[in-house]
């Protein structure tokens, strides 16, 4: 038997991308961008606030982190439980002690659960990214639209009624989305977007409802990616974010600014023997002058003056 | 699992350990880590004190149950020997020192309020020749502090529940009122 005729056919074979939601351009021919005050750096730190459903449904897939074992999983469950009581107010206090501005991303269900967490954020003023529902509510390609938008609309309302904001960031459950995604979040308010990690600065995205703009939330330097998938120590995960920094300050002048994005996970950075390292790698970056600690909706704003 | 299966393992398991030792069994530690929804209502309805099957916290706390009490006892799967070495895949001088930073935090913050550090081990990963001084080493630490109460679960279990469990069930009960 050959192969089929079809496995040989790419319609979008071209000069650019398999999509209409960006252009193709390349780093060093784009406007540069100038962050305020002369900063070098735009410094995005994103604790991630997630729950894990007991029955977490493998729809299409588990997202990273999720139950293993036999229902009722409370070994992993528990683990995670442990971010959102124990772990996050660790966190919290690392990013207190060096004046970090954090943008939280946050299920809606921890609203629900943890509403005690949203007046946290709140009350530091903290900015809150809409963060799905939970991480067993996926958004992916097969997705009936009619219910990814029901998702959405759900993800945000109860979000926005529990914090207060306006809520105008998003940020997909293990990043993943399905093709209409982008044209939902918009259509209900998003003005960015930080799925896509194809860059080190911001872009314009297209949907439906106008352009908003992408902050690439880096997937590569995240604490569960380094310390979890990787099984890289401690130690390792200090030296990668202060490399991570290094590299970009040095890369970027007051004319020419970048964009340092960090996720912490609070059941993950948060455990007793790991918080210290988080805290030595906020301290170097933090210790540099021209380092602008700020919300997305913040940066996403001055990338578009 | 049916329910009469689970209660004879339950049964089994106690029985034996008390023919061979002489000791009730206080504290629970399911094989695998894996439950029915009964389990914990069984554990307490056999005079079980607590489980370590809860891994979401530092502090025991009152879990709830169909009757009686039941508490939970902080265990932990991030400073277990098996994990480290056989899941996370590190080497033994790593332990020691995921160990020792463990404890300073905890102890750090044991001074605000009480917390209990657990180490699970099997012999057969932590008492191998290459990897027992490595531990060794951290336990040597951790017991030259002072206020650190080297103690079993049974113990903990029954200081909690002395001094403990109905200021934390009422802080509950308050919390979940919305006080």
């Amino acid at each position: 038997m050959s192969l089929p005729d079809e496995h040989l056919r790419y319609p979008l074979r071209r000069h650019g991308m398999d999509h209409d939601r960006y252009d193709w351009t390349m780093q060093p021919d784009r406007p540069k961008v100038a962050w305020p005050n002369g900063a070098r750096i735009a410094l995005m730190v994103v604790p991630a606030l997630e729950f894990f459903p007991l029955n977490q449904p493998a729809q299409p897939f588990k997202a990273p982190g999720g139950m293993t074992t036999a229902y009722p999983d409370l070994r992993h469950y528990t683990l995670r439980d442990y971010g959102n009581r124990v772990g996050v107010f660790r966190v919290f206090k690392a990013l207190d002690d060096l004046a970090i501005e954090a943008t939280v991303a946050v299920n809606s269900k921890i609203a629900e659960r943890y509403p005690f967490l949203i007046g946290e954020i709140v009350r530091r003023d903290w900015e809150i990214l809409a963060y799905g529902v939970d991480m067993g509510r996926l958004h992916y390609g097969g997705l009936d639209i009619a219910d990814e938008a029901a998702q959405v609309r759900e993800a945000l309302s109860v979000l926005r009624t529990a914090s207060g904001q306006k809520v105008t960031g998003w940020l997909s459950p293990a990043w993943s989305e399905s093709m209409n995604t982008l044209d939902l979040v918009a259509a209900e308010g998003i003005g960015y977007v930080c799925d896509w990690i194809n860059d080190d600065m911001p872009f314009p995205l297209r949907t439906a409802s106008g352009e908003i703009v992408s902050l690439p939330l880096s997937n590569e330097i995240d604490d569960q990616t380094i310390m979890h998938r990787y099984q890289h120590s401690e130690q390792a995960f200090l030296e990668q974010v202060c490399d991570q920094f290094d590299v970009l300050y040095r890369e970027a002048t007051p004319e020419d600014g970048r964009l340092m994005t960090l996720v912490i996970h609070p059941w993950m950075s948060g455990q007793p023997h790991r918080i210290k390292f988080l805290e030595d790698a906020l301290a170097h970056v933090m210790g540099h002058d021209g380092v602008w600690s700020a919300t997305g909706a913040e940066i996403a704003a001055a990338y578009k003056s | 699992m049916d329910e009469a299966q689970e209660r004879a393992i339950i049964e089994d398991a106690f029985e034996t350990v008390e023919k061979h030792t002489g000791q009730r069994i206080a504290g629970w530690l399911a094989p695998a880590l894996t439950h029915t929804e009964r389990t914990m209502d069984l554990l307490a309805e056999y005079g079980v004190k607590y489980t370590c099957d809860l891994f979401c916290d530092d502090q025991p706390q009152p879990v709830k149950v169909k009757q009686g009490r039941f508490i939970s006892i902080p265990y932990s799967l991030e400073m277990n020997d098996i994990i480290v070495y056989n899941v996370q895949n590190q080497p033994p001088r790593r332990y020691e020192e995921m160990l020792k930073n463990n404890f300073d935090r905890l102890y750090q913050e044991g001074a605000e309020s009480g917390v209990v550090m657990c180490i699970p081990l099997h012999a057969y990963a932590v008492g191998t020749p290459h990897r027992i001084d490595a531990f060794a080493k951290a336990l040597e630490y951790i017991t030259s502090h002072d206020d650190v109460w080297v103690t079993t679960g049974r113990e903990i279990a029954d200081h909690f529940y002395e001094h403990h469990y109905d200021e934390f069930a009422a802080a509950i009960a308050a919390h979940q009122q919305g006080s």
